[in-house]
């Protein structure tokens, strides 16, 4: 038999406590090796599209809110075009599409101050509802964890992940509330009850 | 941000999730609160994991790959290595213009981190941090100080063995990868509670850099290879249509 050529995929190891010291170290305090963090926003004010503000945790199995976890998000501009390699076109120049967020050091929140992207294709054709992909790395987690977050004000009914999720009523950990005009909660569970649905992508 | 070229943004390979560490390993104690006990929603890629973003070298500046150097502009204290190695994906292309950072402890194993009290000193002049984008053929190199063994907080008497911590980036954000890479010859490897994590012996040895004395200058420094793999794309002119192309 010939041999499958292919390369292994690097095995991952966790974040560790000491995440900052490499992905923001402005925000940790080592100032002078970069003059900025990056990902600071994943917008221009000038963006196309709704303004909005995610609030929001991660919380673990025993029920702490995490103060090291360190997240970034990706997401569309406002008509769900991608920046960069979007293969349907070129995206509004002022959404850069990525994020890099942390948890506060002292209380565990983090703030995503973004625009609301447009809905994307799935592979199908079918429109995926409106979603930020966020990955998640902190101590304790061997593999950074993917999820999504929609919004409680738009059409979530035919979005064909959503439909994926066999247990409806975890559908729910998905849903950013609205608790304002243009603001959201997003809380995370890593364990539990009202576990948030991670997924293998 | 730089846009990539046309052909990253095939469907990704399928995660071998046997070849990764599991979410819970309770040698590794934080990771028993930490880790999912739902099963993950298998979805497979789609455009919000094909596409991710892109980095520029005008965001990189000319000391930010040079570890020993990008804190103070005086020397940090240490062994000075060379750690080179490529990006490459899964079918074994390298991966241009990626981002890879890069943190660590000094050389006596005490990171510039406020929640670190152990007894080996800080370093006046290392950081502890750096990065840079790959080459056209997914080349990386940093020069910086091998980082020392420290005790961590877990069963009582557990050491990290000497490590750099690694977070790379491919052309999609299904890509992204953080991982740690290890010296050759470390005892402390093999007792280590966070490489454990990983099940399988050769998975364990692809995060374990070889000493390359042909990359090594003499009486400046040594050097250690470590390539990293990302998630390959898959290539079928069946699957590349989507709609409306
Ligand atoms: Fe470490």
């Amino acid at each position: 038999m010939q041999p499958l050529d292919y390369l292994k995929e690097t095995p991952s190891q966790t974040a560790g406590p000491f995440v900052h010291i490499g992905l923001t170290p402005n925000k940790l305090g080592i100032g002078g090796v970069y003059p900025q963090d990056l990902g600071d926003s994943p917008i221009r004010e000038e963006a196309k599209g709704q303004q909005i503000t995610i609030v929001g945790t991660v919380r673990d199995g025993a029920g702490m809110i995490l103060r090291d976890a360190l997240i970034e998000s990706w997401q569309a501009d406002a008509a769900g075009i991608y920046p960069g390699n979007d293969p349907r076109g070129a995206a509004d120049p002022n959404v850069g599409g990525w994020a890099r967020i942390i948890a506060d050091f002292d209380t565990g929140e983090w703030v995503l101050k973004t625009i609301k992207p447009g809905a994307v294709p799935y592979p199908d054709g079918r429109m995926m509802a409106p979603h930020i992909s966020l990955w998640i790395v902190a101590r304790g987690i061997n593999l950074g964890l993917q999820t999504r977050v929609h919004f409680e004000d738009e059409d979530n009914s035919a979005c064909p992940v959503l439909g994926r999720i066999e247990h409806r009523d975890r559908v729910q950990t998905l849903i950013a509330k609205k608790t304002g005009p243009d603001n959201y909660r997003f809380d995370i569970v890593l364990q539990g009850e009202n576990e948030t649905v991670f997924f293998d992508i | 941000m730089t846009a990539n070229s046309e052909g990253d943004r095939d469907p990704l390979f399928f995660r071998d999730r046997d070849w990764h560490p599991a979410a819970y390993t309770p040698g590794y104690k934080t990771s028993m609160t930490r880790a999912p006990f739902r099963p993950l929603v298998a979805l497979g890629s789609t455009l919000s994991e094909e596409t991710g973003p892109a980095f520029g070298q005008s965001m990189i500046g000319a000391l930010d790959n040079n570890l020993i150097l990008n804190f103070t502009g005086q020397p940090a204290i240490g062994e000075r290595i060379i750690l080179h190695g490529r990006v490459l994906d899964e079918t074994g292309r390298g991966v241009p213009n990626v981002l890879v950072e890069i943190w660590q402890a000094n050389a006596g194993g005490r990171y510039r981190h406020k929640k670190d009290g152990y007894l080996a000193p800080l370093d006046p002049n290392f950081g502890g941090c750096g990065r840079t984008l790959t080459g056209p053929d997914g080349s990386y190199e940093f020069l910086t100080v091998r980082p020392g063994a420290y005790p961590w907080p877990n069963r009582v008497n557990d050491w990290r063995p000497m490590h750099v911590h690694l977070s790379v980036f491919g052309s999609g954000f299904g890509q992204r990868l953080i991982t740690q890479m290890y010296f050759e010859g470390d005892p402390l490897i093999a007792r280590c509670p966070i490489v454990r994590t990983i099940g399988q012996e050769k998975a364990i040895e692809a995060l374990v850099a070889p000493l390359d004395m042909n990359r090594a200058i003499p009486m400046d420094c040594l050097a250690y290879k470590f390539d990293v793999v990302l998630r390959g794309r898959r290539q079928s002119l069946f699957e590349n249509r989507r709609e409306g192309m």
